[in-house]
């Protein structure tokens, strides 16, 4: 946690299940394409039965390490093991994992059903074995009547259904979920986001999820990878990812921030007091950066919901800026305000609009952002 | 720009649409009608040498239809058998272009894509020399003193030359090779729009790659084996030139006793009931054939 400079340790509510024993450990594994580095010294543990999300913009490397471990490539250098059992080198179909693609990939010359079978009779399962355990799947998946329907038959939602049906139906110990909403529209990604959870927590399988929504990966993930260039920027749970960001890619990657740079003043066990140069008076925050750093200059990052927007200029002598508001976003729940400092520097706040209608700062009013001495957090350049 | 609505121009949808099927009426169907009709006409020394289509004298319109040519066609069983070797000669000939164009296919279509074309091009290229000459070719490579006895006596593989010319052999060598691209390029059409995350997603669910072919590559490539199939099999059945220049005398397709009926014997109406036959025969694959292609077109929606 070199990185850290706000070490703030949030309470992890795990679900239940989650047992802190890692099932999956990936050991540095590297993986090069042409000269570059796709995949670069990854190491990371899974722990039996959580979610985990693999974060990151396209061209992150995400894809390329979940290919990794359903064995459709091999890393240049590295460990994957699964129970103690080494992957690494394995060819896919003898890894006890399996996966749902984001095309689905459904067979599209079998009927759902027989999309179920396949890789039951490749077990060389008994007839009626193959035949109770799929009408089981389906019936999990609520997709019975439509055991006879060829893929093309299907809605998008359904062919989803069919496509975790099929990929949960050899009982895997691990399950790949590549992109799985995104071949979905918003409206029924956000229902199949929390069914998808149930269905998973049900089986009580452990899932290694990809995608590039962190919204999604919020919503359905006990844990988070933040992927950038190949590399692992921080691995934690929504809440840390979210409030306690290891750096500025991270803090940026997830939802929106105001990044103000700022030079240490004081840096005390329970508060520090920074400057920056944008902001009239200094920033003070309640608590300590213990770890020696040389460096002083440092970032300052909050989060547009952690202030405060207000049309008189508050009391104290930290923690707030003045501006004119020079964009406005309404989105119903609440509205985006752009403020410009007089530095020249834009800072976003947001003020809920918990009432209907009742008068609001306009375009170009005087206006003052302010924060709580805990509500930022600071992070190394 | 001014645009010119057509809609606005009198008849131009009609014509539009008409004009394929005034193509068909003039080119197809009425040549077809003549030809029909001359099959039940009777076969004479005159210019043309067949028996009048019809007669109109006395204010009376008459039509003499004769079946003579149709039951002979029946009782000489010389065309039952020539009908016979020519499916048999196009059905193997099918089977091999399939062995053969299959692979080649599929390793195009997984071919890098910037190298696809040349593959392709390299498929079609003998086709840019004459059908004629390439067979002519085949006969030079064949013969009792061709390249590929040479090659074998002067190796001393075999002690005389090979009769391989004028045989069925020659045939079929001709065949697969004249057919083969017509076996390819469908095929290849077919593979390469194959989605490669079914071949993992079944990789993944724990099947080996021989199964993975077997259970997903061969189904899905089905339209396109019945399309190369059928445009292998339909226009081999009435090949002419080939069984003409490399097959012997045991060589008896319809292509050739047609060719046989019409010039040499000048009997058109039995040439054209020859014909008409091979039509109704060829009918029912040219009938799947359609059925394939509709499902295809529907199947992509």
């Amino acid at each position: 946690m070199s990185d850290t400079a706000a070490a703030q340790p949030s309470e992890i509510r795990t679900r239940q299940r989650v047992k802190k024993d890692a099932m999956m450990s990936i050991e540095q594994v590297s993986k090069e394409f042409d000269g570059t580095y796709a995949v670069d010294s990854v190491s990371l543990e899974i722990y039996s039965g959580e979610i985990f999300a693999l974060l990151g913009a396209s061209g992150s490397g995400k894809s390329t390490l979940l290919r990794m471990l359903a064995g459709f490539e091999q890393p240049t250098s590295g460990r994957i093991r699964l129970d103690g059992e080494d992957l690494t080198g394995m060819p896919p179909y003898k890894r006890p994992i399996n996966m749902m693609f984001q095309s689905y990939a459904l067979f599209p010359h079998m009927t759902v059903e027989q999309n179920l079978a396949f890789g039951l009779r490749q077990d060389r399962l008994p007839r009626h074995e193959i035949k109770s355990r799929v009408a089981r799947m389906l019936d999990m998946v609520q997709m019975s009547k439509y055991a006879r329907r060829k893929p093309h038959q299907l809605s998008g939602g359904q062919r989803q259904r069919v496509a975790l049906a099929r990929s949960l139906a050899k009982q895997p110990k691990m399950l790949l979920l590549d992109e799985p909403m995104g071949a979905l529209d918003k409206k029924l990604r956000t229902r199949m986001q929390l069914e998808v959870v149930d269905i998973l927590e049900s089986v009580g399988v452990t899932c290694v999820m990809v995608t590039h929504d962190q919204e999604e990966a919020m919503t359905m993930a006990d844990r988070i990878a933040i992927m950038d260039e190949g590399r692992i920027e921080q691995i934690g749970s929504p809440i840390d990812v979210y409030e306690s960001p290891k750096n500025r890619m991270v803090a940026e990657f997830i939802g929106s921030v105001n990044i103000i740079p700022a030079h240490i003043e004081a840096d005390e066990e329970d508060h520090m007091v920074l400057s920056a140069a944008d902001l009239p008076v200094p920033i003070y925050i309640g608590h300590g950066v213990s770890s020696g750093i040389d460096d002083r200059d440092m970032l300052f990052a909050i989060r547009p919901e952690k202030t405060i927007l207000c049309t008189e200029k508050p009391d104290g002598e930290y923690n707030w800026a003045q501006g004119t508001v020079s964009d406005i976003a309404y989105l119903g729940g609440h509205s985006v305000y752009h403020v410009r400092l007089d530095s020249g520097l834009v800072v976003q706040t947001v003020l809920a609009n918990t009432e209907r209608r009742t008068p609001r700062p306009t375009w170009e009013d005087v206006v003052w952002v302010s924060w709580d001495s805990d509500s930022g957090v600071v992070l190394r350049n | 720009m001014r645009r010119i609505d057509l809609s606005r121009i009198p008849g131009a949808r009609w014509g539009i649409i008409s004009s394929p099927y005034l193509w068909m009426l003039l080119f197809f169907l009425l040549p077809f009608a003549i030809v029909a009709r001359i099959s039940v006409a009777e076969a004479q020394f005159s210019i043309p040498p067949y028996s009048a289509l019809f007669n109109w004298a006395a204010d009376r319109l008459t039509i003499e239809i004769s079946f003579a040519n149709f039951q002979w066609l029946m009782e000489d069983d010389t065309y039952f058998r020539a009908y016979w070797q020519s499916i048999r000669i196009a059905f193997y000939s099918t089977l091999m272009c399939i062995a053969i164009g299959y692979p080649v296919a599929y390793t195009i279509a997984k071919a890098p894509p910037s190298v696809q074309p040349t593959l392709l091009l390299l498929i079609l290229l003998p086709s840019w020399t004459s059908f004629l000459i390439r067979v002519y070719a085949w006969m030079g490579l064949l013969s009792n003193r061709g390249l590929i006895n040479q090659a074998l006596v002067g190796l001393g593989i075999t002690d005389g030359p090979i009769q391989m010319l004028n045989t069925n052999f020659a045939v079929y060598v001709g065949v697969v090779y004249a057919y083969l691209p017509f076996m390819i390029l469908p095929l290849y059409a077919n593979l390469v729009k194959h989605d490669n995350t079914l071949l993992e997603a079944a990789s993944d669910l724990g099947a080996r790659k021989i199964i993975t072919f077997l259970r997903i590559t061969l189904p899905l490539s089905k339209n396109g084996l019945i399309a190369g199939s059928m445009l292998v099999f339909i226009p081999v059945v009435g090949e002419y030139v080939i069984p003409e220049l490399l097959g012997g005398r045991q060589t008896l397709m319809i292509g050739k006793v047609l060719w046989q009926e019409f010039f040499n014997n000048r009997d058109w109406p039995m040439a054209g009931a020859l014909a008409l036959v091979m039509i109704l025969i060829l009918l029912v694959p040219i009938l799947i054939f359609m059925r394939v292609q509709q499902k295809e077109l529907e199947g992509r929606r």
